[in-house]
């Protein structure tokens, strides 16, 4: 490993030194020179499709505009409507619910995939496989699927409760068990954290383990002490993103229940989306993307925060 | 937890309190209670695919029976047939065919080439430059949906591919992370040796860094072709006409005319699941082993 730029070592001290540098000083340039054109890709893009839309975001969420007649400056009285807007808050509620509801079952899915998949047992590479597909399958293909799974007159869910004589629900249709169905649907690809639970789990050093049982540990300590303590950036990294997902969720809603019954599944992107593309509000739905990006931004601040107290970079 | 348990247990670590014969029996066990466990959850998730599979073969309305059949009375192949015709399905399939290659090129190549600069090449302000790209992964899509489409609306672009295709080939920035921690790993020899035959660096990266990469780039890939096959809001809010649509936005058509044809939806959810899969069964050896996160791993 001594020869490898590896991500714990500072660069400077890996590569050429000092007089070497001087000598080849004009190649250096050239070095220089590329590195700027390569990392000019992203940053030109990054102006174009993301600095200059959030900015423009920022005062169109300050304007009323329907796409056709001029832009009118209102200031702040979006985020006024906003809360007075029951759509809002019922679509507040919903998303976080599903977010958590879902990012917990979801991380702790995966995490408990990844440490069975980890077994040395036969036919695991097809296990691996079978549980992590589900996560690539088409959201819309999936959502179909479900939905006819769960359709409450002739769908198969009906039929299995049945045959433990509960009697039909109206899953999808019914207000309470709208948004559970939904998760329920979405954990279904709960393989699709696996892979990088894996790869954190087979980074743990062999020794480590081997120390622990000198010490007289047993598996259960061992997991407690030595897995789970060791896996914590990864849990962090799986939250984090999770979270900044399960805010945006959007395409199952849209195709399963469009928001309903009774606005049971309506949650804040797809009133996002109805306001920006169906009404044409776009000063409005400018309004909801921004406060949904301060929500995202405090929830991903708290939890840097707190991870202070309880993820473990250094071994 | 019993499955944690284990887990750790193969790991070579286990507990000298029960005499030798008792222990072997029990691990014994429960490695069989496991195994057993894992095969049924497997066949949970493999469930959906074969009932949809199922579906998509029975006659039309077969599907509405009740009680359910698991296996339709006949194979009726004229499912796959006539989903091409009812619906422009053969479009729908060319439109996403071009999208997904066109962004799954411009982001592998893009995302390589500037993770590559970010991890071997040395320029002032590279570590800020970093950050401020790794930051940018925290911008919720939906924060710069509606811009964007104002800006690709001025461009004239609405109702075309470009907005799907174009922003992927200035660098996708989860996917120059994983390139930069990939290409921090190779020997930095490999560049010094070649600089010092006079290649520039753009030769080392076409010629030296790439062709040792194959599990990076098949990550990329895989997970740049998931995401521009399966993408759902962004054709939807890009894409108009019938003659552009996507697979995803065609079955949702598909669905708004026809609800109760679930052969037909579910012939049409097997053909636009079957690429993902196959590019998947392609890649998989290099994807679900392999590849070391190596920035979030544990160490």
């Amino acid at each position: 490993m001594a020869n490898h730029a590896s991500s714990d070592t500072p660069l400077s001290e890996t590569w050429s030194t000092k007089p070497q540098r001087r000598r080849r000083s004009g190649l250096a340039r050239e070095e220089m020179r590329d590195a700027y054109l390569m990392v000019a890709i992203w940053l030109v893009g990054f102006f174009i499709f993301t600095v200059g839309p959030i900015i423009a975001s920022m005062w169109l969420s300050l304007t009323k505009w329907d796409l056709i007649s001029a832009a009118q400056w209102i200031g702040i009285t979006n985020f006024r409507t906003m809360l007075k807007d029951d759509l809002i808050w019922t679509s507040l509620w919903n998303t976080f619910y599903y977010t958590l509801i879902l990012v917990p079952l979801s991380t702790v899915g995966a995490l408990g995939l990844a440490l069975a998949m980890n077994l040395r047992l036969r036919g695991m590479r097809f296990y691996r496989t079978v549980y992590y597909l589900p996560s690539i399958t088409p959201v819309v293909a999936t959502t179909l699927l479900w939905l006819m799974i769960f359709q409450p007159e002739y769908g198969i869910a009906n039929y299995v409760l049945q045959k433990f004589g509960i009697p039909k629900q109206l899953w999808l249709l019914s207000p309470e068990q709208a948004k559970p169905v939904l998760i329920l649907m979405a954990l279904w690809g709960v393989g699709g954290g696996m892979p990088i639970f894996l790869a954190g789990l087979q980074a743990i050093p062999r020794e480590f383990y081997e120390a622990a049982e000198i010490d007289g540990s047993n598996y259960w300590n061992s997991f407690l002490y030595v897995t789970l303590p060791l896996l914590t950036p990864v849990i962090f990294f799986s939250v984090v993103t999770g979270i900044i997902g399960t805010f945006q969720v959007f395409a199952n809603a849209y195709v399963a229940t469009n928001g309903g019954p009774g606005n049971a599944t309506l949650f804040y992107v797809l009133l996002l989306y109805r306001n920006a593309f169906q009404y044409f509000k776009m000063g409005y739905a400018s309004a909801m993307a921004w406060v949904l990006f301060i929500f995202v931004l405090i929830f991903t601040i708290i939890q840097f925060r707190f991870a202070r107290r309880w993820v473990h970079y250094e071994v | 937890m019993a499955k944690a348990d284990i887990a750790v247990n193969t790991q070579s670590v286990t507990h000298t309190t029960l005499p030798r014969g008792r222990r072997s029996w029990m691990k014994g066990l429960s490695t069989l209670a496991l195994h057993l466990l894992i095969a049924c959850g497997a066949i949970l998730m493999l469930f959906p695919f074969l009932w949809t599979v199922s579906t998509s073969l029975k006659l039309p309305g077969a599907a509405l029976s009740w009680p359910p059949t698991f296996l339709p009375d006949t194979f009726y192949w004229q499912n796959y047939v006539r989903v091409w015709s009812i619906v422009p399905f053969l479009t729908y399939f060319i439109n996403t065919t071009i999208i997904t290659v066109l962004s799954v090129i411009g982001s592998v190549l893009s995302s390589c080439l500037i993770g590559f600069a970010f991890a071997r090449l040395r320029f002032p302000g590279r570590e800020s430059l970093f950050i401020l790209c790794l930051s940018s992964m925290m911008i919720p899509f939906v924060v710069l949906m509606i811009p964007r489409y104002i800006l690709f609306r001025n461009f004239g672009w609405i109702d075309t591919f470009l907005p799907l295709i174009v922003p992927e080939w200035f660098g996708v920035a989860v996917y120059i992370f994983f390139a930069r921690q990939y290409f921090r790993g190779l020997p930095i020899e490999y560049d010094e040796a070649a600089r010092l035959d006079g290649a520039s660096s753009w030769w080392i990266w076409a010629k030296i860094i790439l062709p040792m990469s194959k599990p990076l780039l098949a990550t990329i890939a895989i997970l740049a072709f998931r995401n521009a096959w399966n993408d759902f809001l962004a054709p939807l809010i890009y894409l108009h006409s019938d003659e552009h649509l996507t697979l995803a936005l065609g079955l949702v058509t598909f669905r708004g005319y026809y609800r109760t044809e679930w052969s037909l939806m579910m012939a049409g959810a097997t053909i636009m699941t079957l690429p993902v899969l196959l590019i998947f069964f392609f890649f998989q050896r290099y994807f679900l082993e392999g590849l070391n996160f190596s920035g979030l791993s544990g160490r």
